[in-house]
Formats: C-alpha cells, structure tokens, sequence
C-alpha cells in the first residue's frame, strides 16, 4: 500500500506517440510536443497570475488563467509556445489568458526568427469577462499579423477537446498554417449558437455527424482551411508542426492576394453546396459520403492528392 | 467559493529536490494542486479555495489522512477545487507530492 509506484521508463517519443492530443492536458501536450526537457514556461503557475474578473462571479480561478505560454526546442531549434487549457473554462480567453498569448506574440515580433506554435483549445471569448476577451481577441489578431510581417511563422495546431470556436476561430485564421486531427473542429459559431440564432432546419446541433463533417478536422483538410492532418496523437502534431515549418513561406502583400484569390474561388466552387457531402463530391471524390469513417492514414492520401492548400496562399 | 487554511506538523521533509509542481486542472469535480517547497522541513501549508461551500470537515479529514501517509514536510500546497469528490482530492495530491519528489532534470 505505502509501497513507491515507480516511473515506467518510456522514451518521450515512444510517450508522445501513444498519448492522446484530444485527451492529453495543456501541459501533457507541451510537453510531449517538444524537444525532451527543453520547455521553460513564461508566468508560470507560482506566479499566480489569475483573472481579476472570476472571483466577482464567485467562480474558481485557475493559476495559468487556462494558457501554458513559454520557449522550448521542436527537433532542436528555439519555438515559442502557447497551449489552451480546454477543459478550464472551455479554453475561453479572459484577459490574463489574452495578455499571456499577446505577450508571446509580441516577444516573437521582436525575435522575428523564433517560430510560434499555438495549441487552440476553446470555445471562444470567456463570457464573464467578455469586453476584455473581445479586446484580447482583437489585439491577439493583430499581434499575429504583426508577428508573421515581421517574419514569424505562426503554427496553429487544431485537436482539442473544446474545439476552435468563437475568437479562436478568427485567429486560427490569421496564422501562417493550421494542423488538425480528426476531432478537432474550427468554426466561429458552435452548433448551439448556429441553431437557437437560425432555427433547428438550418443547423441540427444534437446531430453530431452533421457537427462533425461541417466543422471537423476532415472537412477543414478537404477545404484548405488546414494545411495538414494528423492521426490524434502528440507525435502525429509534432510531425506536423515540423512539416508545416518547412512548407511555410515569406508573408507579403502577394501571398495575401493569392489567399483572397484562393477563397474567393472556394465561394464559387462551393458556395451553392447544401452539405459537406456536397462539397466533397464537387472536388471529385468518389464515395464520399465514406470520408467520416476513412482511417487517418488512407484520408491524409486522399486530402493530399486533392491539394485543396496552396503553398503561395494564407 | 469558500477559502480554507490548514497547516500541520510533519516529522518529515518530502524528497526530491525539484522546487514546484503542478497537477490536474480546474474543471467540474476537478481540481488543480500546485506544490511548493518553500516551508521548513517540519512544516506543511494548505491553501484551498473551493467550489463546493460548507465542506471544511470533509477537507480536514482528507488532509490529514494525507499528511499522515506522505509526510509532504516543506512544502506549500495551493489548491483551486471546481468542486472534486474527496477521492479525486486524494488522488491529487498524491499525484502532486509525487512530481515534486522526482530529481530536477
């Protein structure tokens, strides 16, 4: 009973392949994402930077404010990091946890050589401190322009448990590329607010299937809104993130028109669909209403050879 | 939310050299543990805010079986609770002791 458990030694990389990213917590992920040891975590939690606004609404506090930010090595080379803590708050951002990633976002601006990963896990703006998340949002938005004009790679990786919503959303938008796995889902509006704003016959959010295939990870691959996929693994984010630094390019006003020419023909090409069915049988694939059930493996050959992602857009 | 404090003698100090840790998160029947090793060896601190309100005697029993079974002499245990079971708080600090006792890499 009293008996010391003793540690399973366990290589990281052997770890990281065998947790899951959905599952893992913030700090499970950071991690297992990097290089073995090599994290240092900025305002860490003894600095007990907590929201000022929880305690007025009598709720408990968290001392990251739900965001893991800090430095560490991704395959040998500097990366700064930030991971949202899904299951506190939903991962939603209040003012400290907005202030936490500007800070890095800032810091990486002014580095211009460091690329920055962001773990998204939230379902939006904390409501609690709304006009504070607001304006967090807004400057977090900026603050990644700012970064990627100053030559910042900006990674989104996409596989939390509470998604990438509201205001995460929007910022997921502005980075330089996105990761996703199967379970994670990029949308602005969740299932819940789309259906009490617009009525049950225009978005079903007790219909998971419906969920999955419009705001999942399969569909965000097969649109180009994602530039990767991943198997719901930490390595299989690792992986990707490595990837996807390579693939990167410079960030200028070119690269932005060819995004807007690259979304402007998705509206045309898709923008009379019904269904993601629709879409991805528009894009030529045969059987598709098998995607939801392909395995990772065959999906990221099949999202591959339909190269939705353009290497001079984003 | 409720704050409650307890502090107790301890005959000894908590192994491992590694200064703070961190376990679990603030959720619904969850809670986070952040230790500290910033106390004499003979003393432990408890700071505990809580969810769940009117539960101090509940608390005070878990802490001091918890005391008595892993001796966390020295240090600090900060405690943000979203209103976890008493056997989730168990495991917790357990887990939190646990981290703190490895060696510093």
């Amino acid at each position: 009973m009293t008996a010391p458990i003793k540690h399973t030694v366990q290589f990281p990389a052997d770890r990281a392949r065998a947790t899951s990213f959905n599952e893992a917590s913030a700090r499970t992920r950071v991690e297992l994402l990097l290089d073995a040891g090599s994290f240092v975590e900025f305002i860490g939690p003894t600095a007990r930077e907590v929201s000022p606004h929880l305690k007025i609404f009598d709720l408990p506090e968290q001392f990251d404010d739900g965001i893991v930010v800090g430095r560490g090595r991704l395959d040998g080379s500097p990366v700064l990091v930030a991971a949202q803590e899904g299951r506190f708050m939903g991962g939603a951002f209040g003012e400290v946890h907005g202030a936490k990633l500007i800070g890095l976002l800032r810091a990486a601006r002014a580095l211009s050589s460091i690329p920055l990963l962001i773990l998204f896990d939230t379902g939006g703006v904390r409501l609690q401190e709304a006009n504070a998340g607001e304006l967090a949002i807004a400057e977090i938005m900026r603050a990644v322009m700012e970064a990627r004009a100053a030559g910042v790679k900006v990674i989104g990786l996409i596989g939390g448990r509470s998604g990438c919503y509201g205001g995460g959303g929007l910022i997921a938008g502005c980075c330089s590329a996105l990761a996703v796995s199967e379970p994670g889902r990029i949308a602005v509006s969740g299932p819940e607010v789309i259906e009490t704003n617009r009525g049950v016959e225009e978005f079903d959010s007790r219909d998971r299937a419906l969920v999955w295939r419009t705001m999942g990870g399969k569909h965000r691959r097969l649109l180009g809104a994602a530039d990767a996929f991943t198997d719901d693994t930490v390595e299989g984010f690792r992986e990707a993130a490595l990837e996807l630094l390579g693939l990167v390019g410079a960030f200028d006003l070119d690269r932005l028109k060819a995004e807007q020419l690259r979304l402007a023909d998705r509206l045309r090409s898709f923008g009379g669909c019904e269904d993601a069915i629709d879409i991805w049988t528009a894009e030529g694939i045969a059987q598709a209403e098998t995607i939801p059930e392909l395995p990772a493996d065959q999906f990221i050959v099949l999202a591959n050879n339909i190269g939705r992602t353009s290497r001079d857009a984003r | 939310m409720e704050d409650l404090r307890f502090q107790h003698n301890v005959s000894a100090r908590a192994g491992g050299t590694r200064r703070t840790a961190i376990v679990g998160v603030v959720a619904s029947g969850n809670l986070e543990v952040l230790v500290e090793r910033v106390l004499p060896d003979a003393e432990c601190q408890l700071e505990i805010k809580t969810a769940a309100v009117g539960f101090g005697e509940v608390w005070e029993a878990v802490i001091a079986d918890f005391v008595e079974r892993h001796r966390p002499g020295g240090l600090r245990l900060s405690i943000n609770d979203g209103g976890a079971r008493p056997d989730t708080v168990s495991l917790r600090l357990a887990q939190a002791v646990r981290l703190i006792e490895e060696d510093e890499q």
